[in-house]
């Protein structure tokens, strides 16, 4: 079995002793939610902290809620499978809840949580590897070393954004509650990105994620996840979609967002849906129309990497049919959309 | 083959007490609650642990290594090379290739090139990263193709073949002018991947060097005797000093069946620091060890009458061993050996080559080298019902081998219950309503496959027996199975126990196992080629006959009744005559020790002469062939390219079903593996060489939710050599599984996929170049 590194765990009760113990020990600390993908990254040695700070014992962190504003409010450390399973997701965020259902296997959803999910590290073919392999290969932009394998003379890391998470959150106007040792902020997901798979977000290493707050959705809100994978359970994203449709009393669009992932670092969202899909009947020939049109737009605008494992061309050829399944999912208060 | 070898097929007492009936495994109770005891679990006092440094390159020269700044680490006790190990090996005698550790040259990345005994882990780990090795680099063979014509740099050196492992040309009758005048013939060419067995349990060995000079070695191993041999070799020690110790065993599907650098390893490094050496793979460190199923491209040519009877097949297979040879000089031969069964071949040539190429070594996986050709075949097969408007299951039927026959390379068949096979999945599968007639993007394929139950080649020559065993019979009422045999989890262990309580008319819980313990068991060959229940079978029978003679004749002494009217059953003796004669079998075991002395037996068996009379005629050569027929259903999404096998029914001839729970597990497990190596698997390196994703979640084996709904049909053409007439159903009912997806695949959509694995991107491509045929933008099926 690979060894993990050795590093000190704290286990803080409060934000604020998490927060402290962050800012005191520097950039090397880390902090570890659910550990599902921390620890097998800690054992191929991609970091190697002297503190780890587990949120395991900040009780504050776990639960989903409804604000007096009617935004539902998730704690960061509440697991995947609780937010798969929480009524309050699946009627007012159905596109979360399919997406936390298929991440990774069941056991992992019982230790995996929402925050963890959403911060969770690029991944690519050339890093999640062990330090051997890793070394074999020379290493590479993410870690170590200075050249890209994905792109040749590539200058810039193209690790996939492989969280399920991210882009159903992101169709439904998430923001993040971070908080840190100058206190606290509410970013917009959508603005959270930053296109550089060598770290993919802006967080700082003192700053915690603590809540994840999805506005009130509309009477009319629909929305699915699509996920592709090779097996049905375990598998990170091949490719990820996220779609909002929401629809008037008459079943009109009235609004839409599609986000895709597993492409480059960070999720990407479509141009040019709303054009093609507002004010017409989320059903019927004309919908089938729109949304043919949307798939190839989606197409067009997609260009998956051989960043992660399996064949790019395939996954570039899945594009439009995961857009297209995914949408007719969303319209018919179906998904997920996945293999079973 | 004496008379010790053959005891019929009918139950000793007239009628099976156990045989035949659903059993529980004698480890099954242990496994579930956690108690077994693996290699790893073995924790001994002032055990060291030990690791493995590799090569970072797939071909390259070893300059110089320098371990001193590893050796002045605290906690180090040592460190070996390549000269502290130099003498080579290797499972096959004629082709000892490999070295424990590298010496001088590393053959691919991964290759073991030092090993670090350390008081943990960690401190191991970091004794690794100590040692410097400078090494040349030389031009890596990732293609086999190149490695056919190009020899400089060998990859082994001086060897008149260069890069060229084994090369088999046989040809059996007049094959060219058959095909000459043949009816139809057809020609094509099909790739099979690499894959691998990813056993759950990696790779562990455990070794203790007593100080009377004895070294105990622990290993998660499926072949103790060759363990044994290999280590007395390497080590240069006297094989009376060793013994080697098989615990429980968490898979293996022939990847635990060569001697492996751990075991050198540990070996070494216990009787350099005289303190007992654990090394236990990590998963990426199985991988690289591999000796997996070995990538072909394959051509065949097979020519048949109108009437689809077979006239000959021809064909040309290209093996990519890796680097090493391994089992490969076996495999060359069963890539062609096995071929000539369940279908009538009157002609037949291969030409089979094994190369070296700069890649973790390939090796026997369950169904060695011949499920491979099967898949090629039964899909060529397939095309030619196609040419000949032949059902695919009636041209199967009309090449029937036969029973008690020959084949044309000269093996010899004897019980075969292929026909019974196709019948039952023709039957269960519903195919006559159902084949060709499913809705577009579902279909039905068919396949077929025999394979042996053990050769009579035993990988060293000798005359002594392949399998030995010895009873121990207790005061208590007990008995004590001692067996060579490795249960590897195919349940030859519960065999063995069946058989002793069958023969002696014990309760199962009065007969213990013993395995797989050098110092303890007898020979046996080991668990490969499916030969553990058929050949540890007979020799288990062989010893009860001659205990049973004892026991039954004390006590017709004791009641002065005529043998022939003692009956033992389920621990009790009875007196069919007499209903006041009946006594627990204990006291007959007392009756027996005060006529004979202390009671005991041994037993063995041996191969009768077998083989066809030529250079290479025994290897594949068996003493009973199982026999399989799959019908598989697949769906085909046409949109994303997903093939999902639905549902896969599995006939096999088993001969006599011991246990047929434990026969239902193996076929179900055996096709389970078939689905994912034509679905998913693929053991394969990257442009650098290096292992493309050396885990379980980049080598992606199907996960409950992917595996398709497994039918067993069992089989019985009781044989008339095995033990109550059984043969092997751990490896044979894996062959169909992979072809018959493939011909499914053509009966849903209409595509002929010939290059293994089936990914959505070669379903699509295929359905692409389909529709481009056939001039119209979607296919005319896709109404259908």
């Amino acid at each position: 079995m690979l060894r993990l590194p050795k590093f000190e765990v704290a286990t803080p009760t409060s934000v604020g002793e998490a927060i402290a113990l962050l800012a005191e020990a520097g950039p090397s600390a880390l902090v570890v939610a659910g550990g599902t993908d921390l620890l097998p990254n800690l054992k191929h040695e991609l970091a190697t902290p002297e503190l780890v700070v587990s949120l395991a014992a900040i009780r504050e962190l776990v639960g989903i809620r409804v604000d007096a504003d009617g935004a539902l409010a998730i704690g960061a450390m509440t697991t995947l499978a609780e937010v798969a399973a929480s009524e309050l997701v699946r009627t007012r965020a159905p596109a979360l809840a399919q997406a936390a259902s298929l991440v990774a296997g069941p056991q992992l959803r019982t230790m995996g949580t929402l925050g963890g999910n959403v911060l969770l590290d690029t991944r690519c073919q050339w890093i999640n590897q062990s330090y051997f392999w890793r070394s074999a290969l020379g290493f590479c932009l993410k870690k170590d070393g200075t050249k890209c394998h994905v792109v040749e003379g590539g200058q810039k890391c193209v690790a996939a954004a492989s969280n399920d998470t991210a882009p159903a959150l992101m169709t439904l106007g998430a923001t993040l509650e971070l908080e840190g040792a100058a206190g606290r902020r509410s970013q917009p997901l959508d603005d959270f990105w930053i296109a550089d798979g060598i770290y993919n977000k802006k967080l700082s290493h003192a700053e915690l994620l603590t809540e994840v707050r999805v506005p009130p959705t509309a009477a009319g809100h629909r929305g699915a996840y699509g996920k592709l994978r090779e097996r049905n359970s375990i598998d990170f994203p091949l490719l990820g979609v996220a779609v909002r449709l929401d629809v008037d009393a008459s079943e009109r669009v009235q609004a839409v967002d599609i986000v895709v992932t597993a492409l480059a670092a960070q999720p990407k969202r479509l141009a040019r849906v709303a054009e093609l899909l507002i004010g017409i009947a989320a059903h019927g020939a004309e919908f089938e129309r729109a949304v043919e049109a949307v798939a190839s737009t989606a197409a067009k605008q997609c260009h998956p990497l051989p960043n992660i494992p399996g064949d790019h061309e395939w996954r570039k050829a899945m594009v439009p049919v995961w857009v297209r399944r995914t949408l007719r999912a969303a319209a018919g208060r179906g998904g997920p959309v996945h293999e079973d | 083959m004496a008379a010790r070898d053959r005891h019929g097929k009918d139950a000793p007492w007239g009628e099976f007490a156990i045989v035949g009936k659903p059993q529980r495994k004698v480890d099954g109770l242990a496994k579930a609650t956690g108690a077994a005891i693996y290699a790893d679990d073995i924790a001994l006092p002032g055990m060291l642990h030990a690791k493995t440094l590799r090569s970072p390159h797939a071909h390259a020269r070893i300059v110089s290594i320098d371990a001193s700044k590893a050796l002045a680490l605290p906690g180090v006790h040592a460190v070996i090379t390549g000269k502290d190990l130099p003498v080579k090996y290797g499972v096959i005698p004629w082709t000892p290739d490999e070295n424990a550790l590298a010496v001088d040259k590393v053959r691919f990345i991964g290759d073991p090139v030092a090993a670090v005994a350390a008081v943990d882990e960690d401190t191991a780990n970091e004794a690794l990263k100590r040692i410097q090795v400078e090494y040349e680099l030389l031009h890596a063979y990732l293609d086999p193709r190149e490695s056919l014509t190009r020899h400089d740099p060998a990859i082994h050196e001086g060897r008149k073949e260069g890069n060229v492992s084994k090369n088999v040309l046989l040809e059996f009758g007049a094959v060219d002018q058959a095909l000459a005048t043949s009816d139809v013939i057809v020609e094509d060419e099909y790739t099979f991947h690499g894959t691998t067995h990813a056993a759950i349990e990696p790779h562990c060995a455990v070794a203790q060097y007593s100080a009377d000079c004895v070294l105990t070695v622990w290993s998660a191993t499926q072949i103790t005797h060759y363990v044994h041999r290999a280590l007395a070799r390497v080590l240069e020690l006297p094989p009376h000093k060793i013994r080697v110790v098989q615990p429980c065993l968490g898979g293996a599907f022939g990847g635990k069946s060569d001697p492996f650098s751990l075991e050198f390893c540990v070996a070494k490094l216990a009787m350099k620091t005289g303190r007992p050496v654990k090394m236990l793979y990590t998963r990426e460190e199985v991988f690289y060890c591999h000796r997996g199923r070995h990538p072909m491209q394959l051509r065949y040519r097979t020519g048949a009458s109108q009437d689809g009877k077979l006239q000959g097949v021809d064909a040309r297979v290209l093996i990519d061993g890796g680097s090493y040879s391994s089992f490969g000089l076996v495999t060359t031969y069963y890539a062609g050996q096995l071929l000539t069964g369940p279908y009538a071949f009157p002609t037949y040539r291969f030409d089979s080559t094994r190369v070296f190429t700069n890649k973790p070594p390939c090796g026997p996986k369950r169904g060695h080298g011949s499920v491979q050709p099967r898949f090629a075949f039964e899909v060529q097969l397939d095309q030619l019902a196609e040419k000949l408007a032949l059902d695919p299951i009636e041209i199967r039927r009309r090449n029937f081998v036969g029973e008690h026959t020959t084949t044309v390379n000269g093996q010899r068949i004897t019980s075969n219950g292929f026909l019974a096979c196709l019948d039952q999945v023709e039957r269960a599968s519903d195919w006559k309503t159902r084949h060709g007639k499913l809705p577009f993007g579902r279909g039905l394929g068919v396949a077929g496959s025999m394979y042996i139950s053990g050769t009579n080649y035993p990988v060293y020559p000798n005359q002594m027996p392949q399998a030995g065993i010895q009873l121990k019979v207790d005061r208590s009422g007990l008995v004590l199975a001692f067996t060579g045999g490795n249960d590897i989890g195919q349940g030859s262990n519960s065999v063995v126990q069946y058989i002793v309580a069958e023969e002696l008319g014990l309760a199962l819980d009065q007969v213990r196992v013993v395995a797989a313990d050098t110092d303890l068991c007898p020979v046996d060959l080991g668990a490969y080629s499916s030969r553990v229940t058929f050949m540890v079978g007979n020799a288990t029978i062989d010893a009860c006959r001659k205990l049973r003679t004892e026991l039954v004749e004390a006590l017709a002494a004791h009641w002065k009744i005529d043998a022939k009217r003692v009956r033992l059953i389920h621990g009790e003796a009875l007196d069919l005559e007499d209903s006041t004669h009946h006594l627990p079998i204990v006291e007959v075991f007392h009756l027996a020790e005060e006529r004979f002395d202390t009671l005991g037996a041994t037993g063995s068996y041996n191969t009768p002469e077998l083989g066809g009379p030529y250079r290479g005629g025994t290897i594949g050569a068996s003493p009973a062939y199982s026999f399989t027929a799959h019908v598989a259903e697949v769906t085909v999404d046409v949109e994303t390219g997903r093939v999902r096998c639905e549902k896969v029914w599995i006939a096999h001839d088993c001969g006599r079903a011991l246990n047929p729970m434990l026969v239902a597990g193996q076929m179900e497990g055996s096709a389970y593996m078939g689905v994912a190596e034509a679905l998913m698997e693929e053991h394969t390196v990257n442009r650098f060489g290096l292992h493309r994703g050396p885990s379980l979640l980049d080598y992606r084996i199907p996960t409950s939710v992917d595996t398709p709904e497994l039918a067993a049909l069992i089989v019985e053409s009781l044989d008339p050599e095995g033990p109550y007439g059984s043969k092997e159903a751990g490896e044979g009912p894996l062959h169909p599984s992979i072809p018959a997806i493939s011909n499914a695949i053509f009966d849903a959509v209409g595509i002929r996929l010939k290059h293994l694995p089936f990914t959505p991107g070669k379903v699509l491509a295929a359905l692409a170049e389909l529709r481009a045929h056939s001039g119209e933008p979607t296919l005319a099926g896709e109404a259908r």
